[in-house]
């Protein structure tokens, strides 16, 4: 019998850390093409369709960064809650609540703010109000954690069927258009409550500037500000960072309004740039997939813009799937739960030198 | 049969999925891991018990495909959280994401199947007896297998020695490891278990509860089932109280939908949910509460040589 026995890695593993998430992807991709094979279906042909046409032409590129932008913007928001071990995972919740606040400002003021000079304020305030709502939504679970000590992975993840029933009851109930022929979805936002496009008539809008954005801002905070040691320090030595007189409560309010003001923010942004209304379902579970890029970036800001994108081609490749092969949409989560256990498996290389030992080691 | 009957023995069918996953992942935390990936098992079962019920035409075959499954992902997350010692909170989400984009895939030419649920155990004459002979007798063996299941559970871990050790492991990993009890093993069969009864639990949802499959259909329950065990401070018997509180008010809201209640239904569906964390609070807020929570609870452990 072969074991393995795990060894604290003590050199310096810089080229490893860049190499680890490289690696995840190569062994996720390998995996694909041998799930592909199983079911039938020439492997070549669907990883390129998986991966390989989201990348064509000018169109899907566009359609790439309207993706990217809330894995971005969320995962950076977990990123700084996973760093201080505080374990948002309700961002979809998040994402949802800051959706419906910042369409109240729009559907508040639909009709009766264009063409004013207040028009042009209609956009920054839903992004405002986005924020406040996600980041009041992210609090229940910090309140709960300080305050009572309950689990905020499970009272953040139930509060998203919270929010999305929420939803639901409002785009059918008192937000629904009353001329809409009795589709639950609101009225559409006027042109004042609609995010920028940035190129014409294409799909990229000004959220994915902000994306790139709340990721500059997000790295200077972590490597250059005290918040951002504090907030390290907290998650690699508690015990330290309490002798160093920071307060752990204070900072789970912090990070746990930080990130549920980004899923907020990234809430609003898709509908008002991507929809146009509200609808029951928002969402192909961008706060979930958020999870995955903040590890695959290795809970940095720069990596989780890196691999935002890649998560995002995920999505598209994946509906392209479903209508050039005919399969479920179920497979890209498939790709996401694989592509998450590899680079935490690559991750243990990184903190831990594996060897195998045959009978006579393992013995010891 | 009188409607309050019918309303409890739904309330049974409802909480026996909870009760027999809440069980599973109970002696798993006692073994001081905790796995996030219930929701993923229990719905991995469903969909691959379903699908070979479906398959060979027999239930039994169904539920020993759904319990190998549950083991086998589980399996997966023994690897990563023990072979390499990766962090348990994110290879537990890993394998819910998988679990529910996999039971997908596998579910997708079993949607709009139907099979018979599975039939009730009727005991002759004991279950013609008035209220308490549907109630105690009338059941499909889930219902009994719940019980033995909490049972079992509780006589292992308080009266037998191999339970004392795997609590030992939940306690403190670097003393029972110290006192030459190899706490990687343990943990190991620990999750084995927890993943055989998150599948059984998610072959009860697709073969008797509903009975197709739709996917996603667990619907948090592996999440809820997570709660109960917060919720039965780590006590097989308390879970009881747990799964059939949640179960009832599962129903309740369904009833309440029923009888015209002018509360939108959305609101009593999101019922359970508040509920959970209303729960979680009130538990966790009560000084014994955090205390009974095993020491070495989703630590990781590397054994040194």
């Amino acid at each position: 019998m072969i074991r393995l026995v795990l060894e604290k890695r003590e050199d310096g593993t810089r080229w490893m850390s860049l190499l680890s998430p490289l690696i995840a992807v190569a062994l996720t991709l390998v995996s694909g093409a041998l799930m592909f094979a199983a079911m039938g279906i020439d492997p070549g042909k669907a990883l390129g369709v998986y991966f390989l046409s989201p990348l064509s032409d000018s169109w899907a590129l566009q359609e790439l960064a309207v993706k990217a932008t809330p894995l971005v913007l969320i995962s950076v928001g977990l990123s700084l809650c996973y760093l201080s071990n505080n374990w948002n995972i309700g961002a979809e919740g998040q994402f949802v609540v800051g959706a419906i606040c910042g369409s109240w400002v729009a559907l508040a003021s639909h009709g009766t703010v264009a063409g004013t000079p207040y028009a042009s304020m209609i956009f920054p305030v839903m992004m405002l109000a986005g924020m406040l709502g996600g980041a009041a939504f992210a609090a229940i679970p910090a309140i709960l954690k300080t305050r009572f000590s309950a689990s905020e992975i499970l009272t953040s993840l139930m509060l998203v069927y919270v929010a999305e029933l929420l939803l639901d009851w409002l785009v059918r109930g008192p937000w629904r258009d009353p001329k809409g022929f009795n589709f639950p979805q609101t009225v559409m936002f006027g042109p004042e409550a609609q995010a920028f496009r940035l190129m014409g008539d294409g799909r990229v809008n000004i959220g994915s500037v902000i994306a790139v954005i709340v990721v500059a801002m997000a790295a200077l905070l972590l490597a250059r500000s005290l918040k951002g040691f504090e907030i390290r320090l907290v998650g690699e030595a508690p015990r330290a960072a309490r002798f160093a007189g920071f307060d752990d409560k204070r900072l789970t309010w912090a990070v746990f309004a930080m990130s549920g003001a980004l899923a907020g923010l990234a809430g609003i942004i898709e509908v008002s740039g991507t929809m146009g209304q509200l609808q029951p379902s928002i969402s192909p579970g961008y706060g979930f997939t958020a999870i995955i890029v903040a590890f695959l970036g290795r809970l940095n800001p720069i990596g989780c813009l890196i691999a935002g994108v890649f998560l995002a081609i995920t999505f598209i490749g994946g509906e392209n799937a479903q209508i050039a092969l005919r399969l479920p949409l179920d497979v890209t989560r498939v790709f996401q739960g694989m592509l998450l256990f590899y680079v935490l498996a690559c991750d243990a290389l990184l903190n831990w030198r594996v060897t195998f030992l045959g009978r006579k080691g393992a013995a010891a | 049969m009188t409607m309050f009957e019918a309303v409890l023995l739904t309330i049974v069918t409802a909480a026996t999925p909870l009760l027999i996953a809440s069980i599973g992942q109970l002696v798993v935390e006692r073994s001081g891991v905790l796995n996030l990936g219930m929701e993923g098992m229990m719905i991995m079962g469903a969909a691959s018990g379903f699908a070979v019920a479906i398959l060979t035409g027999s239930s039994w075959i169904g539920i020993t495909a759904a319990i190998a499954s549950g083991m086998a992902m589980s399996l997966v997350f023994a690897a990563l959280t023990l072979g390499l010692a990766a962090n348990q909170v994110a290879s537990g989400l890993a394998l819910s994401i998988f679990g529910l984009g996999l039971s997908g895939v596998i579910g997708a030419p079993f949607i709009g199947a139907r099979r018979d649920a599975m039939p009730k155990l009727d005991v002759p004459l004991l279950s013609e007896l008035p209220l308490i002979g549907k109630l105690v007798f009338g059941h499909d063996p889930f219902v009994y297998a719940s019980f033995a299941l909490v049972i079992g559970a509780w006589w292992f871990l308080t009266r037998t020695r191999p339970g004392l050790v795997l609590r030992a492991c939940g306690e403190n990993h670097v003393s029972a490891h110290a006192l030459g009890y190899h706490v990687l093993r343990i943990r190991l069969l620990a999750i084995l278990f927890g993943g055989a009864c998150a599948g059984l639990a998610g072959a009860y949802l697709s073969l008797v509860y509903t009975p197709f499959w739709s996917p996603g259909m667990t619907a948090g329950r592996g999440w809820i089932a997570l709660a109960i065990v917060v919720f039965a401070t780590w006590q097989p018997w308390r879970a009881v109280a747990g799964a059939y509180i949640f179960g009832g008010i599962t129903i309740l809201q369904l009833h309440a939908q029923g009888f015209g209640i002018r509360i939108p239904s959305q609101f009593l569906a999101a019922l359970p949910y508040l509920v959970t964390i209303t729960a979680l609070v009130i538990i966790m807020s009560r000084r014994d509460g955090q205390q009974t929570a095993p020491g070495s609870l989703g630590k990781p452990f590397v054994p040194d040589r």
